[in-house]
């Protein structure tokens, strides 16, 4: 059959960067692709080139038999191109009719006919089940259905010969997202060549008929999806350094090592209304509490509430057994709580800055700015941790956003290191990092437990969770589930049995 | 680093020795100083006396530029500051007396504190954006500037006074020490304490900032205070200079002077690193630029137009995407690493 | 890193689908209707307090008198839209004032002159447009450099006001428009509403008007959705010029002269009648009628003043700051409830 799309020795250089390396890749039309690739290896780079948003450096693109070279996302989508992306990339302003049909708006002599756009909005959506107040704002409206909003757009041009979904369903619960693969399928029978990213894996096999695999700009392969069990396709993704991550799977969950005295942090009844329902939680000195549930389960609000990131509504927080009220980040690193963001650019680093000036930025800001560090001091502690840390490249004077991402999550967590804290709160440090990184955090956050350090570790990853962690938290819909003691009894079903079916007794 | 700030600081620089050279070319005797009376003269003192007000109220909006806003209502605050000495000091029964009047540019700097305070509350309080939220005090400073003035220019004849804006010691101009003083303080406040640093954290993201434990709130305050602190010094300046306070005239302009003085100097406008050598360099370039039109003997109004070139000409060279499109793809662009 | 963490199946989620709107009432119009309350309110308190405020003609005096005003706001409602700001709407009207002034006094005929100064300012709006556009320079500064050359190249033309005396002119200027009751209005009332419809058709009826308010929404994804960002962003600033020097058209309609001090501080006008009539600053949210309605805010205030009689100008702009700052914590509110 002949390529919808065939992209030929593509190459996308940024400076200091190869994102792209002599890459090809192609859909046919009527099949699910999937594009597969850890963070960083040119995923999105590549869709951004398929959509106009970049140009290359070197290659070609061929759309249905003719070579095109796109100057704009516009050109892309007049070409017949179509693409959904990971963040909701609509105007939350604007209704969601309009949101639609922004920019082909049925006209009559150049005036927009709305009635017929709510109308056609309103058709758009029933195809997907969506049965909303096609007038109102769109961010009134809940991200899954923004986001079903967004594929409604996407596909409701009648010329897509090529549409891709970056990532579509990860604000989508599990109910959504058979209805998004309803949608492709019958998109898929009209012919349409659908690329797919997605990070869910088993989401990739219900769906996909082959998939292309990337690391680190490179084509790894083309694979047909039967043909490609999940392990060696794992494998292919993240290259031999499998092993590095095993290093650790040996780390003892020994939750006998750990003192149960008066515990550093405790939540009693602690909630924030819209955010996490009331929980209760212990976090002794020593050990490694892990919180395990989906994304938007509530992970992060509960780690934002010890942390006085967000205001607690209810209950209370005992700090060394004493009554606490923790009204900002402040009060908290008063008492020796650190927090490292899971939003590493947003919330986290400051690129403009240097590392150096990263590092001691929270142990400065404790001690307020009539009272500098004195660079002497300054100097050795980047040092020390830029060797303890393996950060890379080793100049204290670089800036921080030229750093790759893992280099970012350390330097982070060396800001927080270096204040010394007792409890070190980290959410997601290993998303979007490599594999290398990834191991040495896990092994740090290991090592400073055994240091008699308190971790709250917020991940995804249940294995990361399992493999770290002496007590797990299980959330499930923005609450608390579940504590379980990690021991040989408890894998990674288990914790999935409770995040599927709620509380266990 | 060092090379980077030299680099930065290199066009504005080249600027000010490109329009300093014009003038000799228009007369000869333009970077002669000579000591008449006592006092310093020439030209180049002149362009040290007249940059004082703008360095001043460059100087604040450098640091609130850092943080990521922006300070629109310094020149009314400059209005409002001569305005109060003025009526004030015409009340006084003798208005020779050093001590009232150092009483009264105190009460004079005191009111501005309190609009500084204003406009850093609806910034950091309220959340409403910088631009915005010191428009109001633009607007209605005027007013409260001419209420104040009962919309009259008030003449006063104090010589006290008179020392801050057109007086003289050790041969150098008051005002000029007035702004070194200034410019030594803020230079003293944010890189030898870590205000410059948290001050470039905030700007740079006040997310991350506030998760590390910054108190961005109270810098934020900090900075709309000082910016207006030093906007009341350049009014009081600018009223002693000409003996009197004329709501209208007094800091006409000078809140976009002083940004472009900011953006000429390097600190950009979204915030962050900022550079105070950079912004008194930009406010002595537009100084320069009026003094030059008189020397060149064009009309002064005609420095419009030099600054416009100049904003043009500074704005692209220091676009990043202007920098791309004419000299080649990579040399000068930004690394930009995809998402 | 095999992934296993599937979303479970979740039955009765399936059904909240549709249910999940978070209901709130539609907050766009809040602001405009809040402008129209203290619009009434003003009004009546001016016919309450004021023998003959009530008068027709009194009313329409407040078009006749700020036509000029309306006719810039409804350009700059379209640049604040797109959630950026264009200060050099004051200058374009004296450079268009100061030009068609002296090409009449030159002898040129009118029929030349109207075309050609409707063309500056569209000119100038075309390249501050393209300046923030491809060089991605801020519309803060790229409209102050533009400010900078309209009132520089202005007072390089003619530094002295200079009077109008072409037939066309005086004809345009003089043209009313009566009603029985022998209330009028001028021919610039005309202008500025058609001007004000075309503006409300094409904002609400056009693609053109809908991308304005995408981009001011999240211009972001507004390029990634295809929509074309750059060609709107620049047609807006064109737009804003041309209604700049329409605007100046009136103005020296009105004034039957022309001179290069015109409009200063008119951009401030506009902005503040635009805030005040209900359009957020940031963008994405706001109406023409809005912005009319700011304007009559503005017009009204001058004439209690007027009526008031032993209030003093200033008053207007101390008025206007407390309006702006009402109205800006107003928006502050109703989209932070709607977060």
């Amino acid at each position: 059959m002949a390529e919808q799309l065939k992209m030929t020795g593509i190459k996308k250089i940024f400076p200091g960067v190869v994102a792209l390396d002599d890459v090809d890749f192609r859909l046919l039309p009527g099949e699910i692709h999937a594009l597969m690739g850890e963070n960083g290896a040119g995923k999105s780079t590549l869709i951004k080139v398929l959509t106009g948003v970049y140009d290359i450096d070197g290659g070609e693109i061929e759309l249905a038999g003719e070579r095109v070279r796109f100057t704009g996302p516009l050109q892309a989508q007049q070409a017949g191109i179509s693409t959904v992306y990971q963040e909701v990339n609509l105007c939350p302003n604007l209704s969601v009719a309009e949101n639609i049909f922004i920019g082909r708006e049925p006209r009559k002599f150049g005036r927009i006919q709305w009635s017929e756009t709510r109308k056609r909005a309103q058709a758009s959506l029933a195809r997907l089940d969506l049965d909303i107040d096609v007038t109102a704002q769109l961010d009134s409206y809940s991200l899954a259905i923004q986001q079903m909003v967004a594929i409604a757009r996407a596909t409701d041009v009648g010329t897509t010969k090529v549409l891709i979904l970056d990532e579509p369903t990860s604000s989508l619960d599990a109910s959504e997202v058979e209805q998004l693969f309803t949608i492709m399928r019958r998109l898929k029978a009209d012919g349409v060549a659908i690329l797919f990213v997605s990070h869910f894996l088993d989401q990739v096999y219900e769906i996909a008929d082959r998939m292309t695999v990337l690391r680190n700009g490179r084509l790894i392969g083309e694979y047909r999806t039967d043909e490609l069990p999940q392990m060696q396709l794992v494998s292919k993704m993240i290259g031999k350094e499998l092993e590095a991550l095993e290093q650790i799977e040996e780390h003892a969950k020994d939750t006998t090592a750990v003192e149960r005295g008066t515990p550093i942090v405790e939540a009693r009844e602690l909630g924030r209304d819209g955010a996490i329902a009331p929980f209760s939680l212990t976090i002794h000195a020593g050990e490694v509490v892990g919180l395990a549930g989906l994304l938007g389960s509530g992970r992060t609000e509960l780690a934002r509430l010890l942390f006085g990131a967000d205001r607690p509504d209810r209950g209370e927080l005992l700090i060394d057994g004493k009554p606490h009220t923790v009204k900002a980040p402040r009060d908290a690193m008063a008492e020796g709580i650190a927090f490292s963001s899971e939003n590493r650019r947003t919330e986290g680093i400051i690129g403009e800055l240097t590392v150096r000036e990263n590092m001691i930025l929270a142990m400065q800001a404790a001690r307020g700015w009539t009272r500098p560090i004195p660079r002497r001091k300054q100097d050795e502690l980047v040092e020390q941790y830029i060797k303890a840390l393996q950060i890379r490249p080793a100049d204290p004077e670089r800036l921080v956003r030229d750093l790759s991402g893992g280099n970012q999550q350390k330097v982070l967590l060396a800001r927080w290191l270096i204040t010394e804290p007792r409890l070190l709160i980290i959410d997601e440090p290993t998303r979007g990092i490599d594999v290398g990184a990834k191991a040495e955090i896990q092994r740090l956050v290991a090592q400073l437990a055994d240091g008699g350090m308190a971790v709250l570790f917020v991940s995804a990853e249940l294995e990361e969770v399992l493999r770290l962690s002496h007590k797990i938290e299980v959330l499930r819909d923005r609450r608390l589930v579940e504590e379980l003691e990690n021991g040989a009894d408890v894998d990674a079903d288990r914790i999935m049995q409770t995040i599927a079916s709620g509380a266990t007794t | 680093m060092t090379s980077m700030l030299r680099h930065r600081l290199f066009w504005p620089a080249a600027v000010l020795v490109v329009l300093l050279a014009s003038n000799l070319v228009f007369s000869n005797n333009f970077f002669t100083i000579t000591l008449q009376d006592g006092h310093l003269y020439g030209s180049l003192i002149d362009i040290l006396r007249r940059s004082a007000p703008l360095v001043l109220v460059a100087l604040g909006m450098t640091l609130v530029i850092a943080t990521g806003g922006i300070d629109l209502s310094v020149g009314s605050v400059m209005a409002i500051s001569g305005a109060l000495a003025c009526l004030l000091i015409g009340d006084l029964s003798n208005p020779d007396a050093v001590g009232p009047v150092l009483l009264v540019v105190g009460a004079a700097i005191a009111l501005c504190l309190v609009f500084g305070l204003w406009n850093g509350f609806l910034v950091a309080v309220l959340g409403i954006q910088p631009i915005i939220a010191t428009l109001i005090l633009m607007v209605a400073g005027r007013g409260v500037a001419q209420l104040i003035t009962d919309g009259q220019i008030l003449n006063v004849h104090s010589a006290p006074y008179r020392v801050i804006g057109a007086g003289y010691f050790l041969a150098v101009p008051v005002s000029f020490l007035i702004a070194a003083a200034a410019v030594g303080l803020t230079v003293a406040l944010t890189r030898r304490t870590a205000l410059g640093l948290l001050l470039e954290s905030v700007g740079g993201s006040p997310t991350a900032s506030r998760l590390a434990g910054i108190r961005s709130r109270r810098i934020t305050i900090m900075v709309y205070v000082f910016a207006a602190a030093f906007a009341g010094v350049a009014g009081l300046i600018y009223s002693s200079d000409v003996s009197s306070a004329d709501s209208n005239a007094a800091g006409n302009l000078i809140e976009l002077n002083a940004i472009l003085a900011v953006v000429l100097g390097g600190t950009a406008l979204t915030g962050g690193r900022f550079s105070i050598a950079g912004s008194v360099l930009g406010a002595v370039i537009i100084t320069t630029l009026d003094i030059t039109a008189v020397s060149v003997g064009v009309p002064v109004e005609t420095t419009l137009l030099f600054k416009a070139v100049v904003v043009i000409i500074l704005c692209l060279a220091q676009s990043a995407t202007f920098r791309a499109k004419v000299f080649g793809r990579f040399g000068t662009k930004r690394a930009e690493v995809p998402a | 890193m095999i992934d296993v963490s599937t979303p479970p199946a979740t039955g009765p989620q399936a059904q909240k689908r549709g249910g999940r709107r978070v209901y709130r009432p539609n907050t766009k119009h809040i602001p405009v209707l809040a402008t129209l309350a203290l619009l009434v309110v003003m009004y009546s308190i001016g016919v309450y307090n004021y023998e003959s405020f009530g008068d027709t003609q009194v009313f329409l005096n407040i078009f006749v008198d700020n036509a000029f005003l309306l006719v810039v706001a409804v350009g700059m409602t379209f640049v604040i839209l797109t959630g950026g700001i264009d200060l050099s709407v004051g200058a374009v009207i004296a450079l268009t004032t100061t030009v068609a002034a002296t090409l009449l006094a030159a002898g040129w005929p009118a029929g030349v002159v109207l075309p050609l100064v409707l063309l500056i300012g569209t000119v100038m709006g075309l390249g501050m447009g393209a300046v923030i556009h491809f060089f991605k320079v801020e519309p803060f500064i790229a409209t102050l450099a533009g400010m900078f050359l309209a009132r520089g190249l202005a007072l390089l033309i003619d530094r002295n006001s200079i009077p109008i005396t072409n037939d066309f002119w005086t004809q345009m200027a003089q043209k009313r428009f009566r009603f029985d009751d022998g209330v009028f209005i001028s021919l610039n009332v005309v202008i500025a509403a058609i001007v004000v419809l075309i503006a409300a058709i094409v904002l609400a009826w056009t693609r053109f008007g809908r991308n304005v308010y995408a981009i001011g929404g999240n211009a972001d994804s507004a390029l990634l959705m295809g929509l074309p960002v750059g060609r709107t962003r620049i047609a807006v600033y064109t737009l804003s010029g041309f209604c700049a020097s329409l605007g100046g058209v009136l103005y020296s309609f009105y004034t039957s002269s022309g001179y290069s001090l015109h409009g200063q501080g008119l951009e401030l006008d506009a902005i503040a009648a635009v805030v005040i009539g209900g359009v957020l600053l940031t963008g994405g949210s706001g109406y023409v009628l809005g912005t009319v309605l700011g304007v009559m805010v503005l017009g009204l205030i001058q004439t209690i003043i007027t009526f008031q009689g032993d209030l003093n100008s200033w008053w207007t702009r101390i008025v206007v700051g407390v309006l702006l700052f009402a109205f800006i914590v107003l928006q502050r509110l109703v989209t932070r409830k709607a977060k």
